[in-house]
């Protein structure tokens, strides 16, 4: 039987890399959109893993809820990228201080 | 053997999946770590079923490999960047990254490890019941005790699409659009004009016509 510790273990693991991937990869908004999809995997990985052993289905609910959200926001970040490389033909994050004072 | 054929098919594919995160965030060409990612979802959809969530492996797979990794790929292919201004830095941050992500991962894995999520102290539950249906159990719920919840994440997927559209929306000039407003409110007055002809004498030239 595979304990419960190993698929939290894994989560933690996939949620660091995603937090490196948001370091290393500062000026491309593309990969930073990725990484953040690798986070609210490595906490739906969660989720299920303490729904099952729980033995409780709220736990799936939740993450259908995430997986709802987190479509919409990504396709809803997407739009923006696009529109952003429209007006500055750049995704680099440093070219973005339009507001800054 | 067959006992731990779970855990083997654990391991392979938190190896898979791990790696596919590794290569998602060391790509050089962001169409790649598309491509990695896609392999990371698939992988996570599989530790899934060996959590007996089937109905969000499956939902999972149609939904991010097909819906969401497919709009990423679109986009990343069609923007026209160079890639190579936007990896400057990456190995000056390679130490920094490494060092907190490996610290928050061994922090967490301090405190959901073994000794508190192990075999004895969270015992796993038994094979699910014959008869048992994942996709029906959470169907029960979501219609019942999350109907609310559920009709507000068909707004947020409402708002989504509308933004979606209202921000990539744009007019060109150079395309010819028609205007139904216009149309619809032409009179016959503005279109047709009856011209009354004398029988004798034909239509009158047209101006600058010969003769």
């Amino acid at each position: 039987m595979i304990p419960l510790s190993h698929y939290l273990v894994l989560g933690a693991v996939l949620f660091a890399i995603a937090v490196a991937g948001i370091f290393l990869n500062r000026k491309n908004l593309i990969v930073i959109l990725m990484a953040i999809e690798l986070m609210l995997l490595a906490v739906n990985m969660n989720f299920i893993a303490f729904s099952h052993f729980l033995g409780d289905p709220a736990g799936q609910v939740f993450v259908f809820f995430i997986l709802t959200v987190a479509a919409a926001e990504s396709a809803i970040g997407l739009a923006i990228l696009v529109t952003l490389f429209r007006n500055l033909k750049s995704i680099n994050v440093d070219d973005l201080g339009s507001l800054k004072g | 053997m067959s006992a731990n054929l779970p855990l083997i098919a654990f391991y392979v594919s938190a190896g898979i999946l791990i790696l596919a995160a590794l290569r998602v965030i060391t790509a050089r060409n962001p169409v790649h770590a598309a491509l990695w990612l896609v392999l990371a979802f698939f992988t996570a959809a599989d530790l899934w079923l060996l959590l007996h969530a089937e109905f969000l492996a499956v939902a999972l797979v149609l939904v991010y490999v097909g819906a969401v990794m497919v709009l990423f790929l679109f986009v990343v292919m069609m923007l026209d960047i160079n890639f190579d201004r936007l990896r400057e830095g990456f190995w000056r941050y390679v130490p920094l990254a490494g060092g907190v992500g490996l610290l928050m991962a061994l922090e967490m894995a301090l405190v959901v490890g073994a000794r508190e999520f192990g075999l004895q102290s969270a015992p796993p539950p038994g094979e699910p019941a014959p008869g048992y249906s994942n996709t029906k159990e959470l169907g029960r719920l979501l219609y019942t005790d999350y109907v609310f919840p559920f009709e507000l994440a068909a707004v947020v997927l409402l708002v989504a699409i509308v933004a979606a559209i209202a921000l990539t929306l744009r007019r060109r000039k150079e395309t010819r659009y028609q205007d139904p407003a216009a149309q619809l409110s032409a009179t016959k007055a503005a279109r047709l004009k009856i011209v009354k002809v004398e029988p004798d004498r034909g239509t009158p030239p047209a101006e600058g016509q010969a003769k």
